[in-house]
């Protein structure tokens, strides 16, 4: 109970997150209109990708340091999780572009910009397909799991802001929160990034025990 | 040795080699020219916005093959020689000098071949001539890395690929940018801000090559 009390938190602030999410008065903006609860989903997903990416590098370089198999399997399991997280954003995006923008696919330099760095976790995976021995596949997938962290920072977060972009808070547009995140949203707009995180790091914490288990019974 | 004497001594190495087969300078070179005339067998004629991007796709190709060589062609005897004798910062360092001067060679003969057979008039020569120059340098110090993990593994030809080209777009875009500028002849200072950020790339991937490549050369 004591290790687990994260994951009831989870559970319990996912539950509330969809019900207010759906329920909860939202501001009425031209445009958006209801579409603006995608918010509470859709902005999570590439939190809890990032936070698992960036959990998955610390652990790559905790295996480079120690070369424990362990760092690699959290590492590994990690970015698979991440992943996960990068399409179910792209679908979440592409619904809400479908209804606001206008198409599912604008030509818009973030979402480029996703699918790319997105494009570069698939390559570490085929990565670690293409070689056999265990430390080796380990030690390699590592160096590139790092090299490609920076690179993807510079995606999302450098390039779309050098360019015009519909996402707010790029090309010059104001973020989200400086003139339509009201308080009334932030109540189910936190709860729900922190819930979608939890989650994340749970899914990824069983993938990797399951790992541990099938590897023990090798 | 020192890291300034070993890095020289490599360098060199490097480059006699080099001069002495000359079988990859003379192949990428050919790749690349005959490259660009089958570009120019199917395009004839392209418009300037094209003929930008088509310049950028070619040396992204030639500059691909041209590093990718650069760890495949040492056998694993003399891998392991080196190891023994150089410290790892000075052969990641001596490769990615190496294979910046060959992207130069292999950029400058390009740009000028291209112009040659594609009439194109361009705004800003020089600041276009020095874009192409950053960009080969940018995709030396990025693929250096990459060609070492790519030569770890067995079809290291596709993975160069695919490992590369995820991590080389956001650099492409950065110098299609900025070489666009270059072509309409915009006035110099419109194009600080991509030059600084380019440069800033390539100084992080340079340093993380450095604190990388140790753990990469183990064996």
């Amino acid at each position: 109970m004591r290790r687990n009390w994260w994951k009831i938190l989870a559970s319990l602030l996912l539950i509330y997150s969809i019900i207010a999410g759906l329920l909860l008065e939202v501001p009425r903006l031209p445009i958006l209109h209801e579409t603006i609860r995608n918010l509470y989903f859709h902005v999570p997903m590439w939190f809890t990708m990032i936070i698992l990416y960036l959990v998955s590098v610390i652990y790559s370089i905790k295996y480079l340091a120690s070369g424990n198999e362990k760092h690699d399997l959290m590492a590994v399991e990690m970015v698979n999780t991440g992943i996960i997280f990068g399409f179910l954003g792209l679908a979440t995006g592409m619904i809400w572009a479908n209804y606001t923008w206008g198409a599912p696919w604008p030509n818009d330099p973030k979402l480029n910009s996703a699918a790319i760095s997105t494009l570069m976790y698939l390559a570490y995976v085929v990565l670690r397909g293409a070689l056999d021995e265990e430390q080796k596949r380990a030690r390699i997938s590592a160096v590139y799991n790092i090299f490609s962290f920076p690179v993807m920072i510079v995606l999302l977060f450098i390039l779309p802001r050098m360019t015009d972009s519909l996402h707010p808070g790029n090309g010059g547009n104001p973020g989200f929160n400086s003139y339509d995140l009201d308080s009334s949203m932030r109540l189910v707009f936190y709860p729900a990034v922190l819930a979608w995180i939890l989650v994340g790091v749970w899914i990824a914490n069983l993938k990797f025990r399951l790992r541990l288990i099938e590897n023990n019974l090798k | 040795m020192s890291l300034t004497k070993q890095l020289k001594a490599l360098l060199l190495k490097e480059i006699v080699l080099e001069w002495r087969s000359r079988y990859a300078l003379n192949g990428i070179l050919l790749y690349v020219v005959s490259t660009i005339f089958v570009c120019y067998l199917s395009f004839r004629v392209v418009a300037p916005l094209t003929w930008n991007a088509l310049f950028w796709i070619i040396m992204l190709f030639a500059s691909v093959n041209a590093v990718a060589k650069s760890f495949v062609q040492e056998s694993r005897g003399r891998q392991l020689y080196l190891y023994s004798i150089a410290s790892p910062k000075a052969i990641i360092l001596s490769k990615i000098i190496y294979n910046t001067l060959l992207m130069l060679l292999l950029s400058a003969l390009a740009i000028f071949f291209y112009s040659l057979v594609f009439k194109n008039p361009l705004g800003d020569p020089l600041l276009y001539f020095c874009s192409v120059l950053l960009g080969s340098i940018s995709f030396a110090v990025v693929f250096t890395l990459i060609a070492g993990i790519a030569a770890k593994a067995n079809n290291s030809g596709t993975l160069m690929a695919i490992l590369s080209f995820p991590v080389i777009i956001p650099l492409l875009m950065l110098l299609i940018k900025l070489s666009k500028n270059a072509m309409d002849g915009l006035d110099r200072t419109v194009s600080y801000d991509e030059i600084g950020v380019l440069s800033l790339i390539n100084v992080m991937v340079i340093t993380v090559s450095l604190l990388l490549f140790p753990y990469l050369w183990r064996d």
